[in-house]
């Protein structure tokens, strides 16, 4: 098998975050009553015009701007004319040509299993939605034109594919997810339709310059799906050619349920686009002043923060990547360090108790004062300088890091203030108060004290945890655990 | 070079019209005569002329991202020749 | 039935209405009882227009004042209105009755115009004779056996029959000016995007504009206020579209300047037209106005540019007719039958010629050669034809070869028809606002003088054309006149 060498090209749709349809103002919405979201632009009445979502644009061109594009002086919509029952105007309005898109000539890094990878882009254009269509059962088929007209952003990776294994394949489409849903233009939803990807898959025998045929998959609905899928395809191709047979070129549809692809039929022969300028559509201009402006409010985007994260904090890759996965998260760990939390200490508290108490009750990270979309979720009552206080309680000795859980777990239900919860229950760090208790155990607690003197260490344990339960476990552990092997050594 | 009636079937096809072998043959013709007229326009030196797509020069007219109502579910469906459950009905669609 | 009514410019009905010596309704039931003349008219919703004429009289007893409340006007049937059938002249839209106005039709009851009803014209705007209906025979009420011309034929027939005071039409290669020509009326088209496109059928998006027929100029001047604005739902719309301020009563043309393309007077122009055009000139020459012989060659290749870009516009926006959400729609079992079957018996021979000529100059490997270069050659016409502004006030020619054809006159040759076109076309191109307006008679039938003026000039061309108008002393221009 590793005579042959795999390429994939990848074709990603991202539905844009928009209120509104991309050349009209219908709303955007997920579900819901067929044909109740539509207008004589959507549905293509005659005498319908189109109007272009200033919104959309500025998405597509963050995204382009994210992704290295270049963007271009001027940019005008095509039209990309084909029939089918869920276009309703007979023509698509799209992007065309290599250097007119909102950006062309990208591309992203992406992280895999055997270190950074450059993923070459070839262009990210914006273009809309088409309806619907159910097929019926019985016969026939039902158009809802609900989704016509939503704005679509497309990327498309560049040729010859960089795209060489399955596992690049998928982190490609996880990373550039990610990239997008930091970027605030999708909401990332694969399941629902919001971001759809279709890999052209070919091989080649490794000395082969020319690369093979290639087949286009559909239907993939998650990344571990992009993963399978990408495999299968690979192994079904090198099976076919290693028992003399030719790949042929055809769209082939994935199914989850077994693992496995299968050839669809083609859409409607005979259809060629016959792209041309839109002409009820003015050009679009990108004034170079407004592009750099446009770059430098670009927020930090993932790599960067992974990157930062282990530079700047300390932080391991691992909880670097915990932390950086999604922006809000991240964004919520830097105020709490902002609020003088270590970032250490903290990224243990948001990726240990945090993120349990947050997943146990549903609720969402929110930092007061900052306005987020919850998805509507409950707002959580931690906050970064809570978290900060209950760390800073912990590292200065004040409570043991036993009660700091007890302590965190109440600041999060209630959001008071950690101050009030630990009176009368501060840590004891008293050498004097601790060698007292320390010498109590021992006088209460004979035989164990003799099986650790005998040479069972292990033992130690019980004796430090009956020191604990003593002093209500306010006793300073490591100085118990101390002081009680001074005790014990010093008799024998 | 005169277009051919496999030309005129394979554009008929295209723009999606069933015609009749005397329309083809009709048609053939006329097309023949408009692309005969067309030959005027290749003699012309157009080498670094612009197109002018837009007879008034504008760009960046854009539309602020606010949802707005648009027709009623009635509305929609009150021209459709068949529709059923808020639905447009279409013959199979059979993708060969 | 004749309509005494019919006499009276817009502009007089609507003084005669502010002096309260009829009412609205009166008007438009005197307008409604002869709609069914000449082929002019398709759909006629009279409780409809009555209702809208009462509303009408409500404004005006309120006291308002506005200029044309309460004139009822006749709408091209492929402008959408809300509540009306709006069919094209075309079979595949039968029976279509819009959910939306197009946004004139908004700003014409805004006005508080009565719709008196839609009218006839060529299938989807396309031809120059209105035969191409698929519905009525649109008949020229100067002699009911000649074309009105088209493709706006039967807004012409309304006006100059006498069946409504004034009419909205589209043009894209003429269909406004040449049959307003060919009835004897004033047609105006404005430059490109000063009227919304918003609801009017597209045909060849980059060249459509609609623009009234009235029997004045100042008519014409007066609806064009109302229907000049800028509007968000259109993206083509300029910022600056409504029409300045004209002083069209003391308008003259002495030392007014004029281009006359020798290709606009070529001997395409037939003798008894050109007869009349040359008396123009000599009449406006002697008013102190000065017409100078120009070259433009590129305007010879007017025709063959329009007929690819045109077309090739159409067939991309006629691919909306599917039979799945309007109009009409043949059965079959599966739904390419049904939608060929649907385009094939629907559409006619002439919507169908041009939806393939298009798709033909759009298809693969001829893009270049025909769609990219005509609209490069439609830079290079542009170009010489903007030289000129520097010099002349206006371009000045036939606005059509002949005077009204005898239907059925071009049916063996439907080139010969296309070719008519090429005064007017060159103002499609570039945007340019253009009128026509009748300067005499020849063998007893109307001939249209061709006045086109620069992009965003309207308002200079409207005070041209009354001055012009005022020297030529014809309009209103009515037949049944001596």
């Amino acid at each position: 098998m590793s005579e042959y060498r795999l390429s994939v090209g990848m074709e990603v749709h991202a539905e844009l975050r928009t209120q509104s349809k991309m050349f009209c103002r219908c709303q955007v919405a997920f579900g819901g009553e067929p044909n109740t979201r539509v207008c004589p632009v959507c549905l293509g009445l005659p005498g319908a015009l189109p109007v272009p979502n200033r919104e959309a644009i500025q998405m597509v061109l963050r995204t382009a701007l994210a992704l290295n594009c270049q963007v271009p002086v001027d940019s005008v919509f095509h039209r990309k004319n084909y029939f089918y029952p869920d276009l309703p105007k007979g023509f698509q309005v799209s992007q065309y040509e290599e250097t007119n898109p909102i950006g062309y000539h990208g591309h992203l890094m992406i992280h895999t299993s055997k270190g950074p990878k450059r993923i070459g882009i070839k262009r990210v254009h914006l273009e809309e939605d088409t309806g619907k269509i159910l097929h019926l059962p019985g016969g026939g088929s039902g158009v809802d034109y609900n989704r016509a007209g939503v704005p679509l952003m497309e990327i498309v990776t560049d040729f010859p594919p960089d795209i060489e294994s399955a596992e690049e394949a998928r982190e490609y489409v996880a990373q550039l997810r990610q990239l997008l849903v930091y970027l605030g233009v999708c909401d990332g939803k694969m399941e629902e339709g919001s971001l759809r990807c279709e890999p052209n898959i070919s091989v080649r025998r490794a000395d082969s310059e020319t690369l093979g045929t290639k087949t286009e998959l559909k239907n993939l609905s998650s990344f571990r799906n992009v993963f399978l899928g990408t495999e299968y395809e690979r192994r079904r191709q090198i099976a076919v050619l290693e028992t003399g047979g030719t790949v042929a070129q055809e769209t082939r549809g994935w199914n989850e349920a077994t693992e496995s692809s299968y050839l669809m039929r083609t859409k409607e022969s005979e259809q060629e686009y016959r792209y041309f300028p839109c002409p009820d559509l003015v050009p679009l201009h990108f004034d170079r002043a407004d592009v750099e402006a446009a770059r430098a409010a670009l927020p930090e985007l993932p790599l960067a923060k992974l990157q930062r994260y282990q530079d700047e904090f300390n932080l391991s890759p691992q909880d670097a990547q915990l932390l950086t996965a999604e922006r809000p998260w991240a964004e919520w760990f830097e105020a709490a360090v902002v609020a003088g939390g270590d970032p250490k200490a903290v990224c243990n508290w948001m990726n240990g108790d945090f993120a349990r108490l947050l997943k146990e009750t549903g609720q969402a990270a929110v930092i007061p004062g900052v306005e987020s979309d919850t998805e509507g979720r409950e707002p959580a009552r931690m906050s970064p300088e809570i978290l900060v206080k209950v760390a800073k309680l912990v590292a200065d000795g004040t409570i043991t890091g036993k009660k700091a859980k007890e302590v965190f777990e109440k600041a999060y239900m209630t959001g008071d203030d950690p101050a009030s919860m630990v009176e009368g229950q501060t840590q004891i760090s008293d050498t004097d108060f601790i060698r007292q208790a320390v010498a109590d155990v021992i006088a209460e607690h004979p035989d164990p004290v003799a099986t650790y003197r005998s040479g069972k260490g292990g033992v130690l344990g019980f004796l430090v945890g009956q020191v604990m339960r003593r002093t209500q476990g306010r006793a300073n552990p490591p100085m118990v655990q101390e002081e009680m092997r001074r005790q014990l050594d010093e008799t024998s | 070079m005169p277009i051919t009636l496999d030309e005129v079937r394979h554009v008929a096809r295209l723009a999606r019209l069933e015609l009749t072998e005397d329309e083809l043959r009709a048609f053939q013709t006329e097309l023949d005569a408009l692309l005969g007229h067309f030959q005027d326009l290749q003699a012309v030196d157009v080498t670094g002329v612009a197109p002018k797509p837009h007879a008034v020069a504008l760009q960046n007219v854009l539309a602020e991202d606010v949802a707005r109502f648009g027709l009623t579910r009635d509305q929609a469906l009150a021209n459709a020749p068949k529709s059923r459950a808020g639905l447009f009905l279409v013959p199979s669609i059979r993708e060969d | 039935m004749s309509n005494k009514l019919g006499q009276l410019t817009a502009t007089e009905i609507a003084a005669a209405l502010q002096r309260r010596e009829m009412s609205a309704r009166e008007v438009a039931q005197a307008f409604l009882d002869v709609t069914d003349t000449y082929g002019a008219f398709l759909h006629v919703d009279a409780e409809r227009t009555l209702a809208e004429a009462d509303a009408a009289q409500a404004r005006l007893d309120a006291g308002e004042t506005s200029p044309l409340l309460g004139v009822p006007v006749a709408i091209k049937d492929n402008i959408s209105t809300q509540g009306r059938p709006t069919t094209c002249a075309s079979r595949i839209l039968e029976g279509y009755i819009p959910p939306y106005d197009a946004t004139v039709i908004s700003q014409l009851h805004g006005a508080g115009m009565p719709l008196l009803g839609k009218t006839n014209l060529d299938e989807f705007a396309m031809g120059t004779s209105t035969e191409n209906s698929a519905y009525a025979v649109c008949k020229n009420p100067w002699d009911p056996t000649r074309s009105p011309g088209g493709s706006s034929g039967g807004s012409a027939a309304a006006v100059s029959g006498g069946l409504a005071p004034i009419s909205l039409g589209s043009d894209t290669g003429g269909s406004i000016r040449q049959p307003a020509a060919l009835c004897g009326l004033v047609g105006f088209k404005p430059t490109y995007g000063r009227v919304s496109r918003f609801g009017l059928v597209a045909f060849g998006s980059s060249l459509d504009q609609i623009g009234p027929f009235g029997q004045t100029v100042a008519d014409v001047a007066a609806i064009s206020q109302v229907i000049c604005q800028t509007d968000g739902l259109d993206n083509t719309s300029l910022p600056d579209a409504p029409l300045g301020a004209m002083d069209l009563a003391n308008a003259s043309v002495k030392g007014k300047r004029f281009a006359l393309p020798r290709e606009l007077m070529s001997d395409a122009v037939e003798a008894n037209v050109r007869a009349s055009i040359e008396q123009a000139i000599r009449t406006l020459e002697a008013a102190g106005a000065t017409v100078d012989h120009v070259d433009l060659p590129s305007l010879s290749l007017g025709v063959s540019t329009y007929y690819v870009i045109a077309p090739a516009e159409a067939s991309s926006n006629l691919g909306r007719f599917d039979g799945v959400r309007y109009g009409a729609r043949e059965e079959a079992p599966g739904h390419v039958e049904s939608l060929m079957a649907t385009r094939g018996k629907k559409f006619g021979h002439e919507v169908k010629l041009r939806i393939m000529v298009g798709t033909y100059a759009l298809s693969a490997g001829y893009y270049d050669a025909y769609y990219l270069r005509a609209q490069q050659i439609r830079g290079l016409m542009v170009a010489e034809i903007d030289a000129l502004w520097g010099e002349y006030d206006a371009i000045l020619s036939p606005t059509s070869p002949c005077v009204a054809f005898p239907l059925g006159g071009f049916s063996h040759d439907p080139m010969a028809l296309k070719q008519m076109d090429f005064c007017t076309i060159p103002a499609n191109m570039g945007g340019y606002p253009a009128l026509s307006l009748p300067c005499g008679l020849a063998d007893g039938l109307p001939v249209g003088l061709h006045l086109m003026g620069p992009v965003r000039g309207d308002e200079r061309l409207l005070e041209l054309a009354a001055g012009v108008e005022r020297e030529l002393g014809c309009a209103p221009l009515r037949p049944g006149l001596a």
